[in-house]
């Protein structure tokens, strides 16, 4: 069970990441080898099994909500790569 | 103390702290020795991605000051190396990766804020394979670490700075993260003690996060007290991580000492498969001995069937809660940014494509097919049963055994370039320490002998580590354990040839 090509190009468009025709190929063929290695989960009764998310008896944590200061505006701009006027510059979201 | 009877860059912390708290060295000359050190040895090492020198000799100077008051701690005044994927405040965090080459966190990590509390002497940023994806360091994005035992082979990876750092006398110890074996692999094929604690006992704020359900921050030393001693320090309870189990911290080093009559060890068969190296079988069955000669009693027996998935399960799991984890890295609020395109679109395809090497695009396109519709049944919530199943047998075998002994790594430390071209080898690397992240338990490897490199240099021996896991949150019992078997043999004393 491999992956086609149209999978790889789908995949990467939903994951954000841009490929060149080389990465589609070589992605192609080792994602494949590994999602067959994957094939192997299917031996596994898991029918009356529930799913772990995570191993610690916790669940649904939370925190006082508690109104506390956060980073000065300085600091959270500090590593911004298009700060203007205090905000993160990017390009235009809707057309 | 004599120059030349006492090498500064290889004393364990316990002997700094101690020759610290009687003023028989200070802390400027055991931070200017590791200083000299890494100028020595890492042009060859290449431990380190930032080395911190300003910074240290400032905390030096403080931590003599503190000494000098006689209000310091044991970890005060000791140079230690943080892996580049725990945030520093005010110096560059990388996570070996391009796309963070330029960042500096404005916070601290909760362990980065818990070793300066303690007055530790941070001496720089230590290489990894990039957002900790990888068992041998070649995928860091800016060069490979080298095993200070035979720098043609690889330190092991994802903590590979780390544990070459440590082993070459570049830092008295240092943290790593582990989240399917990138602190004990790596303090395997370096010779180094390297501990994964229980999921939850450390917290994870500041840690950048690759599985979120997966990772843990851990330390790694020269000697299994050293380990025993930053636990003391980096774990417990954090509310700012909503994974940080609240749960009492025992005092770890006091828990150290004494032999181990009443341990119950067992020997999971399925973690010695049969291609494994002859020659590591023979040094982890060996050490498995010396411990029952301290006293343990040995069940050569266990079974843990589900072994046999725990691969798959992890290479599901880790790259689906990857691919959550990296989608934050779009180029807009930090890290490198592609301006070149006609779109916001394009910028951040391109931002991530090359920002991020071909490791980390595989898992991210692994995790994101997981989890994607059509596939999530099948693949993710699948993996997670097989997770369950996992857990049960470990907590079955603890019915019986009170620690698992086994290899960590299947083969010693293998050659750089030997494994890069192809994943799915690289990936079962890791087959005996994944199940422990799966299943969210302790461990740690402690050096337990050499073998000789087949093909390499004449006399070339490579280290090789036992793996020791223990029950949830029974860390003492895994030092202690780790700690009887490194008293009674000398491989923790041995120094690479560097």
């Amino acid at each position: 069970m491999g992956l086609t090509r149209e999978e790889v190009l789908h995949i990467a468009r939903l994951a954000r990441v841009g490929l060149s025709e080389e990465d589609v190929a070589r992605f192609q063929e080792q994602l494949s080898e590994i999602l067959d290695h994957f094939d192997v989960l299917r031996q596994v009764d898991t029918e009356s099994v529930p799913p772990t998310s995570h191993t610690l008896d916790l669940q649904n944590v939370t925190s006082p909500d508690q109104v506390r200061d956060s980073f000065p505006r300085k600091e959270v701009l500090a590593n911004a790569p298009l700060p203007e006027e205090g905000f993160f510059r990017v390009r235009a979201v809707l057309e | 103390m004599e120059e030349g009877v006492l090498e500064l860059h290889y004393l364990t912390v316990h002997e700094a702290s101690r020759l610290l708290a009687q003023r028989e060295i200070t802390s400027r000359q055991l931070t200017e020795a590791v200083l000299e050190r890494i100028r020595q040895v890492d042009g060859r090492v290449r431990a380190y991605v930032t080395v911190t020198e300003d910074v240290a000799l400032q905390q030096a100077e403080e931590a003599d000051a503190r000494l000098a008051r006689g209000d310091a701690t044991p970890l005060t005044g000791i140079p230690v190396c943080i892996k580049d994927v725990i945030c520093t405040r005010g110096v560059r965090t990388t996570c070996s990766s391009r796309i963070l080459e330029n960042f500096v966190p404005p916070y601290d990590a909760h362990v980065t804020e818990r070793l300066r509390a303690a007055g530790a002497v941070m001496v720089g940023k230590s290489n990894m394979d990039e957002f900790a994806m990888g068992s041998s360091t070649e995928n860091s994005g800016f060069f490979p670490t080298h095993n200070p035992w035979d720098l043609e082979r690889v330190p092991g990876g994802s903590s590979g700075g780390s544990a070459a750092g440590v082993a070459a006398g570049e830092c008295l110890f240092a943290l790593g993260s582990d989240t399917g074996g990138s602190i004990r692999q790596p303090a395997s094929l370096c010779g180094v003690a390297g501990l994964k604690p229980t999921y939850g006992r450390v917290s994870r704020f500041g840690l950048v996060a690759f599985a979120s359900s997966l990772d843990q921050i851990g330390p790694l030393s020269r000697d299994v007290r050293d380990c025993a001693l930053a636990m003391d320090f980096i774990a417990g309870y954090d509310p700012r991580d909503s994974t940080s189990a609240p749960m009492e911290v025992p005092d770890f080093t006091a828990a150290l000492g004494g032999d181990l009559a009443g341990l119950r060890i067992g020997v999971p068969k399925e973690y010695f498969p049969e291609g494994m190296d002859a020659d590591v079988r023979q040094v982890i069955s060996e050490a498995v001995r010396v411990m029952e000669g301290l006293g343990a009693s040995v069940d050569w027996e266990v079974s843990l069937p589900s072994t046999r998935y725990a691969l798959a399960c992890y290479y599901i799991i880790a790259p689906s809660e990857a691919s959550a984890n990296l989608a934050r890295y779009d180029g807009v609020k930090y890290g490198f940014s592609y301006q070149e395109g006609e779109s916001m679109w394009e910028n951040m395809e391109k931002t991530r494509q090359h920002g991020f090497g071909d490791e980390v695009k595989r898992r991210i396109m692994l995790g994101t097919y997981a989890l994607s519709a059509g596939y999530y049944d099948a693949y993710y919530l699948k993996a997670q049963k097989v997770r369950t199943l996992i857990r049960r047998e470990f907590d079955a075998a603890f019915q019986s055994c009170d620690v698992l002994a086994c290899p960590v790594s299947p083969t010693p430390a293998f050659r750089l370039a030997e494994k890069v071209d192809d994943p799915f080898q690289m990936y079962l690397s890791d087959v005996c320490t994944l199940p422990i992240n799966i299943a969210g338990l302790p461990a740690i490897s402690v050096p337990a002998g050499f073998v000789l490199a087949g093909g390499g240099p004449e006399g070339q021996r490579l280290p090789v580590g036992l793996q020791l896991i223990g029950r949830p949150f029974d860390e003492a019992t895994v030092l202690r354990a780790a700690y009887a078997f490194q008293e009674a043999t000398a491989w923790h004393k041995a120094h690479p040839p560097l």
